[in-house]
């Protein structure tokens, strides 16, 4: 039920936006190189904090775009969303 | 008619509008303005339904939307029909039916009420110990608790109503219309804020318009009519919209609402034509009042739950606004100094009030000694022990309490009556402020929890904020509005209100009797039967947790939520457990507020709204051609065209001849189509497929598989590459989407350095695919100055080319095996080019064929369908597609999990094909696969995920995942079914035309 605030087009209803999971996971650039276990963290391991939580969306029938998103996942309050490839705020 | 039951006209009853209905089949009348209840009153009726357990007769227990008892199926004629409504808040309509539920066969002698003689065999949990063991029993079991229990039939015809839905914008939402409201939202719209005042009655006032209260006045008038003058102001607001029959039955984050109108119920048949019956209103609002008010609690007593037990608030409300007398000996049962308001306005009503008994010492209120001069008897420090009367109370045993309130002392005396209302304090309607996530505190000195923590911009004013008393709630209102809306002044806050605050309390949450509890009956919840003594029960076998023991004690379960007795539950919990209620907590409230119909959740998707379906351009030509259709995803595709009644079978045979023979033709719009361009167009199709692009010709078209991360197959389909930055992907009809999504995905944020765009033309192009033998001649007839030659067009490539003045694009690729050409037009050229197809194939038998012929043609060329011979947990190697997967590529999507030691075992399942040794039986798709048939337990090699008959090769054949299938060509093994068992061999994949000749044929 949230009203989220994309980056690009500003606040709009939930119904236009899709969840992405955790935030700045990044892929690893040399895959080959990880063992198992590497790419088992990287593949498989999510938080899933119960609190502020930093997490991926996308402004699926809106501008398409992804962006991020802080939560506090514990009562739904967004605190920020921000674009791409910009540094998350400090804790 | 004469009703002795009507006292002097209410104003809000018009008694020159007769109205006739039934009950349990049996005619009545009330007055316009009269609800279901009170019209049954005036009717002396009180026995209404019987109780989910025990079946207990019930009566009218409330006057509203918290009544747990007078639960009714509403109907009118065949095809409308209701359960679960609350016959306190059904406006009554001439025609209107309603019958009481629960009760077999009928309400007066109903056979479950033997549940009731053998209760101490029905403790809490019973459901759960009972009908455990044994196991083998529960289907019986069922049956019984089927047949004996269930709340209401559900209607059997399609619903004839239609409803709405609707979205709405405010400043400020304002729910409930009793005094609080109705200040709140005339304070805000003469402030410039676009308000919304919602009610779920449909009389503006709350309780306060309809009470004459002795001791509450207003500048000097009395509260109602100093309400009614406000009221009267407000239909000149700008800015103020007011919905009444509307009820709000979700508060949910972000200030969202949902609000259900009801537009329709109150009318009588005739009027309800062509109208909309009920509308969902979605709100949003800047800011929420919530002014919800307060429920009467009722008290926990031994036997509290006979017809003609009413709340206190309840009796009056039937009096003053109805007009209604609820009993013609009338005694009150309080804690507090409400039930004195009830008694005095009966009295004055000249009705008799026997007796007040009060659990308190003494109280020096204006309204007590009022009533003590009016000569009615009070009870002090006195409870009821136990009742009398089986439909209908006709005596309350009366005792002292002790001084600890644990027990009782001295004589026992009876007092004859046919009506209680008992007043056991007022509880806030806090139900919406928690659904938003509001968090509560609790209030040791009233007993209440009241609103601590707003999630959101939100106010509670009112009784349920805990102001209980008028001059209190106007003082409160006038400060908190000003800061929460922040406006300098309210017109209400130099008012002069006179009202009295209440001194003397005195709560217990159990009262005692003078037996044992074991041989008590205290309903703490009426409507699922749930007693103080199951919720002591409940403890003693060790539950702790509220929601726990609600959930095994079935309190607060019910269509009412355990509105009334929710408090009291908590109360005996805590007491018993020795914990203080605030540190207990409280159960959720969950949504809806009060029940909602389907209908009403639905609204307008019903029927072919349901879902958004698609067509392709050429949806006509299949019409004509008499197409069966099935969905996919949301696509409406040709399945078969059966001719002169031919079934699906012997039409696909016939489709699939034809299309190896001659020439078939397939409606292949519905396939995704990407467009991507860029720079880095081919690196980018390098990460994402499992093989090389980078060499692939301007002009060629290469297949491709794409992984998820975790190497399982996600989607599969071909591109061309129709220029040197400029691709055409095409991906399965269902995946098109996510495939678009997943690529954005990785472009936008892990490769935002490639130049690389990507756009849907799925809808842009029509697609006709046309196969065999003589596909090549029938294209050279469309468009005879292209060169179809071997050398010009082979497989795999592309060209562009015109049919007369139309553009396409033609792709000589093949899904079927077969010589084939994928012609490509703008859209809307779609249906002509079929035509043109058709026309020119005509002379070769042309066959149009569906997708299940289509799947039949592929599975004997082994071909995978991503989705039917996948499942997500399939790696290219385990489809034995290594050859399509780079091992020089550095990297791309899933490449590093095929390396994983799970995804390198040699035992994963693996596709391979599967012969029946009978050629003529054909399997059945989802069908497992054992090695041992007389193993225990069995072990499950796979299962088959594709299966046909090939009118081709003249016999069944399957696809199939194995467990090491790759290593078992040739191994026999058995498919049990529930009556034989199926010989099988694990062959090949690729059934027909193994060399591939026929693709250039
Ligand atoms: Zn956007």
């Amino acid at each position: 039920m949230f009203i989220i605030n994309c980056p690009y087009c500003g606040e709009r209803d939930h119904q236009e936006f899709k969840a992405g999971g955790e935030a700045h996971i990044e892929r690893p650039k040399q895959p080959t190189e990880l063992s198992d276990d590497e790419w088992a963290e990287y593949l498989f391991m999510r938080k899933n904090i119960k609190g502020v939580q930093f997490e991926r969306w996308n402004h699926a029938h809106g501008c398409r775009k992804w962006f991020n998103m802080v939560r506090d996942t514990s009562n739904d309050q967004i605190i920020l969303t921000y674009k791409m490839g910009e540094k998350p705020p400090a804790q | 008619m004469t009703n002795d039951l009507r006292v002097k006209s209410s104003e809000f009853i018009d008694e020159t509008v007769r109205i006739s209905f039934k009950f349990n089949r049996k005619t009545y009348y009330g007055f316009k303005g009269d609800t279901l209840g009170s019209a049954l009153l005036a009717n002396n009726v009180h026995l209404v339904g019987r109780s989910f357990k025990y079946h207990r007769p019930r009566g009218i227990m409330t006057a509203g939307s918290e009544e747990p008892n007078a639960i009714v199926q509403i109907s009118n004629g065949t095809d409308r029909t209701e359960p679960n409504v609350r016959a306190t808040e059904v406006e009554i309509y001439e025609g209107l039916e309603a019958s009481s539920q629960n009760c077999w066969p009928s309400v007066d002698f109903d056979i479950g009420g033997i549940n009731n003689a053998i209760s101490a065999f029905l403790p809490a949990g019973f459901y759960y110990k009972t009908f455990m063991w044994p196991a083998s029993f529960w289907e019986k079991y069922e049956y019984f608790i089927r047949h004996s229990a269930g709340l209401g039939k559900s209607p059997t015809e399609k619903d004839p109503d239609v409803y709405d839905h609707r979205y709405v914008h405010c400043d400020v939402l304002v729910v409930g219309a009793g005094i609080s409201g109705i200040l709140a939202a005339k304070n805000a719209a003469k402030n410039n804020l676009k308000t919304l005042l919602v009610d779920e009655k449909n009389e503006l006032g709350g309780s306060t318009i309809y009470q004459n209260r002795e001791f509450n006045k207003i500048e000097n008038q009395s509260s109602s009519d100093w309400l009614k003058k406000e009221i009267q102001e407000l239909r000149n607001i700008e800015n103020l919209e007011i919905k009444t029959r509307t009820s709000i039955a979700a508060f949910h984050g972000y200030n969202y609402l949902l609000a259900r109108e009801n537009l329709t119920d109150h009318l009588e048949k005739k009027d309800k034509q062509g109208k909309i019956r009920q509308r969902l209103l979605k709100i949003r609002a800047k800011k929420v009042i919530l002014a919800t008010g307060a429920l009467e609690r009722p008290l926990i007593f031994n036997n509290n739950d006979r017809p003609g037990i009413m709340l206190s608030s309840a009796v009056k409300k039937y009096a003053d606004f109805y007009g209604v007398v609820s009993g013609k000996k009338n005694i009150f049962f309080t804690n507090n100094d409400s039930a004195y308001e009830s008694a005095f306005c009966l009295h004055n009503k000249g009705i008799k009030v026997e007796a007040i008994i009060d659990i308190r010492e003494s109280s020096n209120s204006k309204i007590v000694k009022a009533v003590e001069e009016a000569g009615i008897k009070i009870y002090w420090s006195s409870t009821i022990v136990d009742t009398t009367g089986y439909k209908r109370l006709n005596s309350v045993s009366v005792m002292k309490l002790s001084n600890d309130g644990l027990s009782v002392t001295g004589n026992k005396m009876n007092i004859s009556c046919d009506c209680l209302g008992v007043a056991g304090g007022w509880t806030p309607a806090v139900h919406l402020f928690t659904q938003s996530g509001g968090k509560l505190t609790f209030d040791e000195n009233n007993k209440v929890f009241l609103p601590d923590k707003y999630p959101s911009e939100q106010l509670s004013v009112g009784s349920c904020n805990g102001d209980f008393e008028i001059k209190e709630i106007l003082k409160n209102l006038s400060t908190n509005l000003k800061d929460f809306l922040k406006i300098d002044k309210t017109d209400f806050e130099n008012i002069n209100v006179e009202s009295e605050e209440e001194t003397s309390k005195r709560n217990i949450w159990l009262l005692p009797s003078d037996k044992p509890i074991g041989k008590t009956k205290p309903f703490v919840d009426y409507q699922n039967d749930a007693t103080a003594k199951d919720i002591k029960l409940a403890l003693r076998e060790g539950f702790r947790s509220i929601e726990h023991v609600k959930r095994y004690t079935t309190t607060g379960m019910g269509t009412d939520q355990g509105k009334l007795g929710n408090m009291h539950a908590l109360g005996i919990i805590a007491d018993t457990a020795g914990v203080k209620m605030g540190e207990l907590g409280t159960t959720t409230f969950r949504p809806p507020y009060t029940p909602l119909t389907f209908g009403t959740i639905v609204g307008r998707n019903v029927g072919e709204y349901f879902d958004v379906f698609r067509r392709t351009p050429m949806n006509d030509c299949h019409i004509n051609h008499k197409a069966e259709f099935e969905n996919v995803g949301q696509w409406k595709r040709p399945w078969y065209y059966p001719i002169n009644g031919e079934t699906m079978h012997q039409a696909v045979q016939r489709e699939s001849i034809a299309a190896r023979e001659s020439a078939g033709i397939l409606d292949a719009s519905t396939l995704g189509k990407i467009d991507i361009q860029g720079s880095d167009a081919s690196e980018f199709l390098n990460r994402v497929y499992t093989n090389a692009w980078s060499k692939l010709g301007i002009g060629k078209c290469r297949y491709g598989l794409m992984l998820n991360e975790d190497g399982m197959v996600y989607d599969d389909g071909v591109t061309t590459r129709l220029g040197g930055n400029h691709y055409l992907m095409t991906t399965t009809t269902g995946g098109a989407a996510n495939v678009l999504g997943k690529l954005e995905d990785y472009l936008q944020t892990e490769w935002p350095e490639l130049d690389v765009y990507l756009t849907s033309v799925t809808d842009h192009y029509a697609t006709a695919s046309i196969c065999g033998p003589n596909s090549k001649k029938i294209l050279n007839k469309i468009i005879p100055d292209l060169d179809l030659s071997e050398e010009n067009f082979p497989h795999m490539s592309f060209k562009e080319a015109q049919i007369g003045n139309i553009k396409c694009r033609i792709m000589r690729i093949s899904f079927t095996g077969e010589h084939s050409y994928e012609i490509n037009v703008q859209a809307n050229y779609g249906k002509a080019l079929w035509e043109k197809c058709m026309e020119a194939g005509k002379e070769f038998n042309i066959t149009p064929y569906g997708t299940e012929t289509m799947h039949l043609l592929r599975a004997e060329k082994g071909f995978i369908i991503v989705g039917q011979d996948t499942d997500g947990t399939m790696t290219p190697i385990d489809l034995q597609m290594d050859w399509v997967v780079s091992k020089k590529k550095y990297d791309f999507i899933g490449k590093r999990s095929l390396y994983r030691s799970d995804t390198m075992k040699e035992d994963r399942k693996q596709l391979v094909g599967l012969v029946t040794d009978d050629p003529n039986i054909v399997l059945e798709e989802g069908s497992q696969i054992v090695s041992e048939l007389n193993q225990s337990p069995v072990n499950m090699l796979g299962h088959v995920t594709s299966s046909y008959y090939s009118p081709n090769l003249k016999k069944s054949i399957a696809l199939a995942v194995v467990r090491g299938g790759k290593n078992m060509m040739g191994k026999k093994l058995f498919i049990p079914m529930e009556n034989k068992t199926i010989n099988v061999t694990i062959t090949n994949s690729v059934f027909f035309d193994e060399e591939n000749k026929r693709l250039n044929a």
